[in-house]
């Protein structure tokens, strides 16, 4: 399925789209790791949490269990707010 | 511990040294190239920008191997890896975390690796990084992949001491000044701010406090002996002399001699005016009497600026029995910057050339031991770290 990446992770696919699969939001993001190495622990900490500044959006419905299902057609968005200054 | 001993340093003319100075800020890393004279400067960068670059560090063993600590406030955070002396870089595969606890339990999460030490000279590859919130861990293969030390960071008598993330400095309470002993790889201390100056001597296995003669805030009714009232800011250990570490307090300088195991206020011989508080502090290469510290505000509400304004390093030569103010070439007045914990750094020439980045994004070096500065750049972001290495 399409994932649409936020700007501050465009380092690591270079790409605002990448082709990820995954029964499972945590599958795909493994998916996303194995072809940006890297790329999940920015978004997720250590004990399997959305990190503060990121939302993860599927069909447009946000979502922060990792566990949730997902079917190929869904098409699955990263948020991420910017915080610093 | 090894009975008392002088570590044999070599001492290396400044002709014979091509030095880098790393220099990591709240918006990236850059790095200054200067000549075998220490006298022009390349300013080269920014590498990461836009990203909170906690610290560089160019590893002794193998004058290559660099260490970057990268997080920003909307990501996680991670660490980059060059092994061509910072020409090239790659992210780490396994950053440190800490280990994941059981379904609901609450578990810690790594904020930003906050130091990073290369081990001792006979343990090639392994380095030791402290965390905010608070953790210790180490690598075994340059930097690649970390592990947690249990042993610490899941200990329950630990946890108290380092508090959690509300307690601490205003970015999070830090793990820092990862010291090795050179005479002994298992060997080594860490600070906790808060949470005192802790040693191994069985490689982490087990761990002692160290916090025997060190001031707590007054006023309060804190107990001395609780290491969770303790706010050591930075621990140097002297090269020609491993039994002997400084250290700048939150309530002072102060100096060890092992095997004791009381610290000596040392700070009380400052000017009254100026105070000795403050967070930096470098040790002589050569001379375990010589050290520097650079003073803050920490009057009221900790200002966190130069005390009124007159920014000014000071030298003790005799161990902290007396100090002396080294400030020629600075401003003499309105200069309301500080420098960070990690932000002064010194090097091993002959003499010793001094190091510091600014709050404001100068650096500032001195190539006498502090008798004469000059500012070699300005106009960076807020200086979070400044490292000397040897290339």
């Amino acid at each position: 399925m399409k994932v649409l990446i936020p700007d501050a992770l465009l380092s690591y696919t270079q790409n605002r789209r990448a082709d990820a699969g995954g029964a499972t939001l945590s599958e795909l993001l493994d998916d996303l790791e194995r072809q940006y190495a890297g790329i999940r622990f920015r978004m997720i900490d250590e004990q399997g949490q959305v990190r503060r500044h990121i939302r993860i959006f599927v069909n447009g419905k946000q979502v922060n269990n990792l566990a949730q299902p997902l079917g190929v057609t869904d098409d699955v968005v990263i948020v991420q707010a910017l915080s610093g200054g | 511990m090894a009975t008392t001993r002088k570590a044999s340093t070599q001492r290396k003319s400044s002709a014979a040294q091509k030095l880098a100075l790393l220099i990591a800020t709240r918006k990236g890393l850059w790095i200054m190239r200067g000549d075998s004279a220490r006298r022009t400067w390349k300013l080269e960068g920014p590498k990461f920008l836009g990203q909170i670059i906690s610290h560089a560090v160019l590893d002794p063993r193998d004058k290559r191997t660099l260490l970057v600590s990268a997080s920003t406030g909307h990501l996680g955070p991670t660490l980059f890896r060059s092994t061509n002396a910072g020409r090239t870089f790659k992210e780490c595969t396994q950053p440190p975390a800490f280990a994941k606890v059981p379904e609901g339990e609450k578990g810690r999460a790594v904020g930003h690796t906050f130091w990073l030490t290369p081990a001792h000279a006979n343990e090639s590859n392994v380095w030791y990084a402290g965390t905010s919130p608070q953790g210790l861990f180490r690598t075994d293969d340059g930097g690649d992949t970390w592990k947690p030390f249990s042993s610490i960071n899941d200990d329950p008598q630990y946890r108290e001491w380092m508090g959690t993330v509300q307690d601490g400095t205003p970015d999070g309470p830090k793990m820092h000044s990862i010291i090795v002993d050179p005479r002994d790889p298992k060997h080594l201390y860490f600070g906790m701010s808060g949470g005192g100056v802790h040693e191994t001597l069985d490689g982490g296995a087990s761990w002692k406090v160290l916090i025997g003669g060190m001031e707590v805030v007054e006023g309060f009714g804190f107990d001395p002996k609780l290491p969770t009232f303790h706010d050591p800011h930075c621990l140097r250990m002297c090269p020609s002399n491993p039994d002997r570490i400084y250290q700048q307090n939150h309530c002072g300088i102060y100096r060890i001699d092992r095997p004791s195991d009381t610290w000596v206020r040392i700070g009380r011989a400052m000017p009254k005016k100026v105070g000795d508080i403050g967070f930096p502090l470098v040790v002589h290469p050569r001379n375990d009497k010589t050290a520097w510290v650079f003073p803050m505000d920490g009057t009221q509400v900790w200002p966190r600026v130069s005390p009124d304004g007159k920014p000014a390093v000071y030298v003790t030569r005799n161990a902290g029995k007396t100090w002396q103010k080294q400030n020629s070439g600075m401003p003499k007045s309105q200069g309301w910057w500080t420098v960070k914990r990690q932000a002064m750094t010194g090097d091993v020439c002959d003499p010793v050339g001094l190091y510091f980045g600014t709050t404001s994004g100068a650096v500032w070096m001195s190539r006498d031991e502090g008798r004469q500065w000059s500012r070699i750049a300005e106009h960076l972001p807020e200086i979070y770290a400044l490292e000397a290495a040897v290339l």
